[in-house]
């Protein structure tokens, strides 16, 4: 994709102007290549280009050295232009061992960079990596532009004198990988060095080692003979704004808070450790000058069942999980659905069952949000498209669990909670407050007893308002005395009621209410064509991959459009239009056709799936060979 | 609101309007009764208030005290409650449950409840049975014992639960009985004036599925030789004629008669508010016949309160680095600009 040649204003070699470029680093999940990631990550998206990340490890913190299991690795794709995904393949790659290269290679194109370290190329390397000999002499890597550098070696040279051990200054190796990447695209060294700085501020002597790595990793670019030009990626032409990267699970906890402010709420959020969710208590635990509580349970049920104590209280009961811990917190979900108090469940969906794949992505868990639970049992289900979308999805999810006075599900993924992508800050003022209205005291000398008290004009903890939502009365409030819990309820008084015909108003009425939700939220929109071939159907994270290939498609002169689902319970109250006016429907997801069933089964449309459960998100290329396909049938 | 003197709450003040579903001649109406009674003389604000449950015959508890309740899911009440309480560290929290609710499928919970210390008063109905589910054993039920589930006998160990309390870093265990309302007053009194997690034991007789199971601790003809009555500071003596008491010898603790050479002084002294606990388990493990069972406060200690913590953390961050507001959040680390 090069443009034109510019000569660089930093050395003496051509510059080739690129409207985008993918890079991955990997190696050792000691190697320290999500540091490198992101480090070219936030260096990118500071100097205006667009980006969207993939950082892809292995469930093991330190699997055996130099194996398979053990490989690491971080993708960031940056552009000039609007960008959705982290690339299906990349321009470069660093491998910083054999079993990294042999891992990674296929994903490289064809006359793509290749830089390896050539000194973990030893016997025992090949070996742990299956080759029986060196690729880097042996002639099969001859289809790529392969740049073998003696990264070890050089960095120990490179922070010699510094007194560290070899173990040490072998930990510098990735930033000599970084500098050397930072120089092939010409990307500022100030941000990491800035980095470094803060980092390592009560270290001097590794905060020097790191400098001097990255800049001789950097400076072995600007002389090695085998790089003949570097590459440059301009600004991308984004939105006006002020930008930071983010990435999903920040957004998530960002989000919280703000739902917290902007409805006057404490945020409580309770959660139990758990891949990949854990960052969103990280991030929220240090926000404790917001005034927000978290609270790291003895275990899923507990951080479930302490969020519905919360919300009894007044607060803003949020609690976070994956798969597996979803699964635990049900039945407290179907406390939280009988009890009728506003709060949220966050699901960063991981691969399954059971514990499944911890690091890895996938969207199977649409039908346990849905119908997880014991009874008839519904809540309102939610998914976000994007690591910045998150910020918007929670804030969205708690109005909706206020104004209906239910539980919301939020779903998010693997894949966007730890992906990262330039996110406009929103102006604060332009944030509207989510109102909450509490029943006020009832004076002292009425002696307003509640639902079950003494009092004539007793409070009713079941009487609904037009959407079906009853009222938050909260503890503390005199007048307002009420008891309720899991056992059916009477309609209106809230007491406990096994009448038949009350079960199944309640019943009906629970269901009522979450579907009331549709008409409180905005229609489904087509992008791409508003009708004709195919239209393309996902939900959540796989947003950037269909939304490129649909472009790309349209670009191409097919009729096909692309909509992407935010409201999964209920649905759009026009989706069932909007399906109708393609030929064909695809829906695509990460799961073996979940959003497939519940739109056949509510539309009576014989919906195609696109399905696939690898652990990985789609790429655009497989969307588009399945949307070529439709179109010729 | 009204400036006037607040009213003088009864028990009957504190009674819901619903009809109380507990089989007639169960230990429940009682403990339910000395509660009324307790708040309404400890002048308890009904609406600050809240009694939490989970599953259980004794789980139905919040449903008829006129305060604000929650009637949680199995064995999950003390974290309920744990949520209520972080969020409004004001309120004065309850937890009613049981011996299979707290110590099987809630046991986790309790644990980690205990541990943290928040102030909040958990009162455990043990009857050393299920009775909701009409009569499969429990974790407190008797080696042996014959039942719906365990037709040739249970054979699960059993679990004490002040023991259990104890090592769970308890600041304060109680024990009482049903039906020995005085005493089981005082407790929940000391209970309730307690500032961190009470923990209390209450003998409790389930008349349709376990009757009788606490008789040698309520017949008033043996009562006094089967139950030794705890008091901070005084020697143990228990007895119709209090002569008897508690001696240790060594780690073992042995009944010794007074007289003969024994003296009081010779005897245990029942100290509370010990910092080790040791002496408080070895209290808890003491079991009919081997010993008379103790009943009272076994530990009453101070420690900080979990919520209380949490406030305090907060309080500290925001005086060091400010009141947070969304723009310093939205705008924090590296940010640019495009045009």
């Amino acid at each position: 994709m090069a443009t034109s040649t510019l000569p660089s204003s930093a050395t003496t070699k051509p510059v080739v102007e690129l409207v985008e470029a993918t890079v991955r680093f990997c190696g050792d999940s000691g190697d320290g290549m999500q540091l490198a990631g992101t480090q070219l990550t936030n260096t990118s998206a500071l100097i205006g280009n667009d980006i969207a990340t993939f950082p892809d490890f292995p469930a093991e913190i330190r699997a055996p050295r130099g194996t398979k299991a053990g490989v690491s690795g971080f993708q960031i794709h940056f552009a000039s232009q609007e960008i959705f995904t982290p690339g299906d393949q990349v321009d470069a790659l660093v491998a910083m061992n054999p079993a990294a290269l042999v891992t990674n290679l296929s994903d490289l194109i064809v006359g793509g960079i290749l830089i390896v370290n050539k000194d973990s190329f030893d016997a025992k390397g090949l070996e742990q990596a299956g080759y029986k000999t060196s690729p880097l002499t042996d002639g099969s890597l001859d289809r790529y532009r392969l740049i073998p550098v003696d990264m070890t070696a050089t960095t120990r040279n490179s922070v010699a004198g510094l007194g560290l051990s070899q173990k040490e200054a072998d930990r510098c190796k990735n930033f000599y990988a970084m500098g050397l990447v930072f120089w092939l695209y010409d990307r500022p060294l100030d941000p990491t060095l800035r980095y470094i700085d803060d980092k390592f501020a009560k270290n001097a002597t590794v905060a020097e080692a790191n400098r001097r790595a990255l800049k001789a990793g950097y400076h072995y670019g600007e002389t090695v003979e085998a790089f003949q030009n570097q590459f440059r990626v301009p600004k991308a032409k984004l939105p006006p704004g002020k930008y930071r990267n983010i990435m999903g699970n920040q957004a998530t906890a960002i989000g919280l808070v703000a739902a917290a402010k902007r409805s006057g709420k404490t945020l409580y959020y309770a959660s139990y450790p758990i891949t990949p969710a854990s960052d969103i208590l990280h991030e929220l635990s240090k926000f404790k000058n917001y005034g927000v509580r978290t609270f790291q349970a003895e275990d899923e049920i507990a951080a479930m069942t302490s969020i519905v104590g919360a919300a009894f209280g007044g607060a803003m009961g949020v609690t976070g999980s994956s798969g597996p811990g979803i699964a635990l917190k049900q039945e407290g979900m179907g406390l939280a659905v009988m009890t009728e108090l506003p709060m949220l469940i966050i699901n960063v969906q991981r691969g399954g069952p059971s514990t499944g794949l911890p690091t890895k992505t996938e969207q199977a868990d649409l039908l346990q949000a849905m119908f997880g639970r014991n009874g008839e049992c519904p809540l309102a289900v939610i998914a976000a498209r994007s690591p910045a979308d998150c910020f918007d999805v929670v804030q969205e999810a708690w109005r909706i669990a206020t104004r209906f006075m239910t539980p919301v599900m939020v779903l998010t993924d693997g894949y966007i909670a730890n992906g990262s992508e330039p996110w406009r800050i929103p102006d604060v003022a332009s944030l509207e407050p989510i109102e909450i209205t509490h029943p006020a005291p009832v004076a002292a000398t009425s002696n307003g007893d509640g639902a079950n008290g003494h009092a004539a004009e007793a409070f009713m903890p079941y009487r609904r308002n037009e959407r079906l939502a009853r009222p938050w009365a909260l503890p503390g409030t005199p007048g307002m005395m009420h008891r309720i819990g899991g056992l059916e309820k009477q309609d209106v008084t809230g007491n406990v009621n096994y009448e038949p015909a009350n079960h199944q108003h309640m019943i009906n009425t629970r269901a009522r209410k979450i579907a009331n939700i549709s008409a409180d939220i905005p229609l489904a929109t087509v992008e791409g064509c508003d009708s004709g071939d195919v239209l393309v159907v996902g939900w959540g994270g796989t947003y950037g991959a269909l939304e490129t290939a649909v472009r790309k498609q349209v670009a191409a002169g097919a009729k096909v459009g692309h909509l992407h689902l935010r409201y999964l319970n209920p649905l759009p109250r026009n989706l069932g239009e909007l399906l109708k006016r393609f030929k064909k429907v695809l829906v695509a997801e990460l799961n073996m056709g979940q959003l497939r069933t519940l739109l056949r089964s509510e539309f009576l449309v014989d919906c195609i799936g696109l399905n696939k459960v690898q652990g990985k998100p789609f790429q655009v290329h497989e969307v588009e060979a399945k949307i070529h396909e439709l179109l010729k049938s | 609101m009204s400036t006037e003197a607040l009213p003088v709450l009864t028990p009957n003040d504190f009674a819901s309007d619903q009809d109380v579903r507990w089989c007639p001649g169960c230990g429940d109406y009682s403990i339910l009764a000395q509660m009324k009674k307790v708040l309404a003389s400890l002048g308890v604000v009904r609406e600050n208030t809240v009694f939490v449950s989970g599953i259980g015959c004794s789980s139905r508890f919040p449903y008829y005290m006129n305060t604000y309740g929650i009637h949680s899911i199995h064995g999950r009440a003390p974290a309920v409650a744990t949520g209520l309480k972080i969020a409004r560290p004001e309120l004065s929290v309850w937890v009613i449950t049981g011996d299979g609710d707290a110590l099987s499928i809630g046991g986790n919970h309790l644990m980690h409840c205990i541990r943290r210390n928040l102030d909040m008063n958990i009162v455990l109905f043990n009857n050393r049975i299920y009775g909701l589910t009409k009569g499969q054993y429990s974790p407190t039920s008797p080696l042996g014992q014959i039942n719906k589930s365990a037709p040739l006998g249970v054979i699960d160990n059993p679990l004490h639960p002040l023991s259990i309390a104890i090592g769970c870093e308890a600041t304060f265990v109680a024990r009482s009985i049903d039906v020995n309302i005085k005493h089981l007053g005082m407790v929940l009194e000391r209970a309730a004036a307690h500032n961190g997690t009470a923990f209390i034991e209450v003998y409790q007789n389930c008349n349709v599925f376990n009757d009788g199971a606490w008789e040698y601790a309520t017949d008033r003809n043996t009562k006094l030789d089967t139950t030794i009555e705890l008091e901070h500071g005084k020697p143990l003596i228990f007895g119709k004629n209090r002569d008897k008491g508690i001696r240790l010898n060594g780690l073992e603790p042995e009944v010794v008669e007074l007289g003969k050479g024994i003296s009081e002084d010779d005897l245990l002294f029942h100290d509370e508010k010990a910092a080790e606990p040791s002496l408080a388990y070895l209290l808890s493990r003491m079991r009919f016949p081997e010993y008379p069972e103790p009943i009272g406060v076994f530990r009453a200690v101070d420690r900080p309160r979990y919520e209380e913590e949490v406030v305090r953390q907060i309080d500290a961050a925001t005086k060091k680095q400010g009141e947070g507001t969304l723009e310093s959040l939205f705008n924090a680390g590296d940010t640019w600009d495009i045009n």
